[in-house]
């Protein structure tokens, strides 16, 4: 079971509180956290990653353990910390103002 | 009323006398809608547009007249391959998509609806929003590589149906113009002829110009009503050629153009003071009307600020509704939303202090 964090309007419109629980397999990768969070939560298809190209949409943000994970490869595995669900895994719109 | 802001929706109500309004809201606040819009057919069923740059596109639609709202399809993929457009500095630019600017719901069909979007194309649903099928003939029309963003982006953000012709439709693109389908989107063909934009470098080129809003008055499909980057123009010949009408206008630039309900020759429109000083002249803000189709305008000032107001009042922004007295309804970026319930000589408030308005919609609901 991992634990994920979602930002505010993702929180609302999957109409979950702030940390939502999966289940994915052993040695998870970040695709596999992500396909398995859009399938329980149909609505976040598209808000986090493109439908198309599956690539993270450049506002969104990705950290754990205190590392940005954004930049890391959508195959890599998750963080032990992460895939043992001691640490969530934070979803969360860029520092951008508006 | 159906009012989209920067920082989400807001539904007002009133009666006939449009002078008490009960405001509703925000509805998805802190996303940007850019649009919300009723089917004709079926006033219950409204879709939304909503947005943000973080988290992408949305639908909403409601089926009880805005109570309640889920989210529909947000796939909308290009259907043949994407070349590239133009950018702000000239280069070939690829095609993506960024944003529904614009739902226009058919006029028969509740489950039927239209979305024009940013890289400009056109998108269709048949199911109530659940999938969506682009029409790919007008963004593979051979002009479509000379295309370019206007300064909020390649936004197809006008879509105008024939309510006597289901086959015909218009849509405007800034900035690459005014098209036409007269076969349900099978082809395209640019209705430009009569432009002149002195901001490119074929000022009477066959595209490129920054139309802004098209309109028309529904007993008259054939004569269109257009405000252009500047220019406010006329078509009498469903687009085949257009002539200007700025007449008096104190600025022939600005964003809405609108047609009273009952009276096809009156006409509204907001000038703004120019391209780059987007506000209304002395900082005045005026609605001017023709009630002979152009040309000769009349400034209506009556419960609307006249001193120190420096708002914008975007394209789809503007509104009439169907009752006699006709009302006329703007939002403005300041957060206004003005409404004359007399064809526009008088005007109140009907909220204040919103975010920037984006669009207006009225249902006259019985």
């Amino acid at each position: 079971m991992i634990r994920v964090e979602l930002p505010a309007h993702l929180r609302t419109l999957a109409a979950v509180g702030k940390e939502v629980q999966l289940d994915v397999p052993a040695g998870a990768t970040t695709a596999d956290l992500l396909d398995a969070l859009e399938s329980r939560y149909p609505v976040l298809e598209g808000t986090i990653r493109d439908h198309d190209t599956r690539r993270r949409r450049p506002f969104v943000r990705f950290f754990a353990c205190e590392e940005d994970l954004s930049h890391q490869p959508l195959d890599a595995a998750l963080p032990d910390p992460v895939a043992s669900g001691h640490e969530p895994f934070v979803i969360l719109g860029a520092m951008a103002g508006g | 009323m159906l009012v989209g802001t920067r920082k989400g929706a807001f539904i007002l109500t009133a009666d006939g006398r449009r002078t008490e309004w009960t405001v509703e809201g925000p509805l998805f606040g802190g996303w940007e809608l850019y649009h919300l819009k009723g089917s004709p057919a079926d006033p219950d069923r409204i879709y939304a547009s909503q947005s943000t740059s973080w988290f992408g596109q949305l639908i909403q639609r409601s089926d009880d007249g805005g109570r309640n709202w889920a989210p529909v399809g947000n796939r909308f993929a290009y259907a043949t391959e994407t070349g590239t457009h133009q950018w702000y500095d000239g280069t070939p630019h690829p095609w993506e998509f960024a944003r529904v600017w614009h739902l226009e719901p058919s006029l028969t069909d509740p489950d039927t609806l239209y979305a024009g979007v940013e890289d400009a194309a056109l998108f269709r649903s048949t199911d109530g929003g659940s999938e969506w099928q682009e029409l790919p003939a007008l963004r593979d029309h051979s002009t479509g590589p000379d295309w370019q963003p206007g300064a909020g982006g390649m936004c197809l953000h006008t879509i105008v149906l024939d309510p006597s012709d289901p086959n015909r439709m218009f849509v405007a693109i800034s900035a690459a113009g005014a098209f036409r389908t007269d076969d349900a989107g099978a082809t395209w063909k640019p209705i430009n002829r009569g432009l002149r934009s002195e901001q490119i470098p074929d000022p009477e080129a066959e595209v490129g110009h920054c139309v802004h809003r098209i309109t028309m008055h529904p007993t008259r499909p054939e004569v269109l009503f257009m405000q252009k980057h500047w220019d406010v123009m006329r078509s009498d010949d469903a687009g085949e050629s257009w002539r200007e009408i700025s007449g008096n206008l104190p600025s022939d630039f600005g964003f809405p153009v609108s047609v009273h309900s009952h009276e096809p020759e009156t006409v509204y429109v907001v000038p703004i003071t120019s391209d780059s000083e987007h506000y209304p002249p002395d900082g005045r803000l005026r609605v001017y009307r023709s009630r002979v189709g152009g040309n000769d305008w009349e400034a209506l000032t009556n419960g609307l600020p006249q001193e120190h107001c420096y708002v914008n009042v975007l394209r789809d922004a503007m509104a009439v509704d169907e009752l006699d007295d006709c009302g006329i309804y703007f939002g403005t970026t300041g957060g206004d939303v003005y409404v004359s319930p007399d064809g526009g000589d008088h005007w109140q408030a009907a909220v204040s202090n919103l975010p920037a308005v984006l669009s207006v919609e009225v249902q006259t609901l019985p």
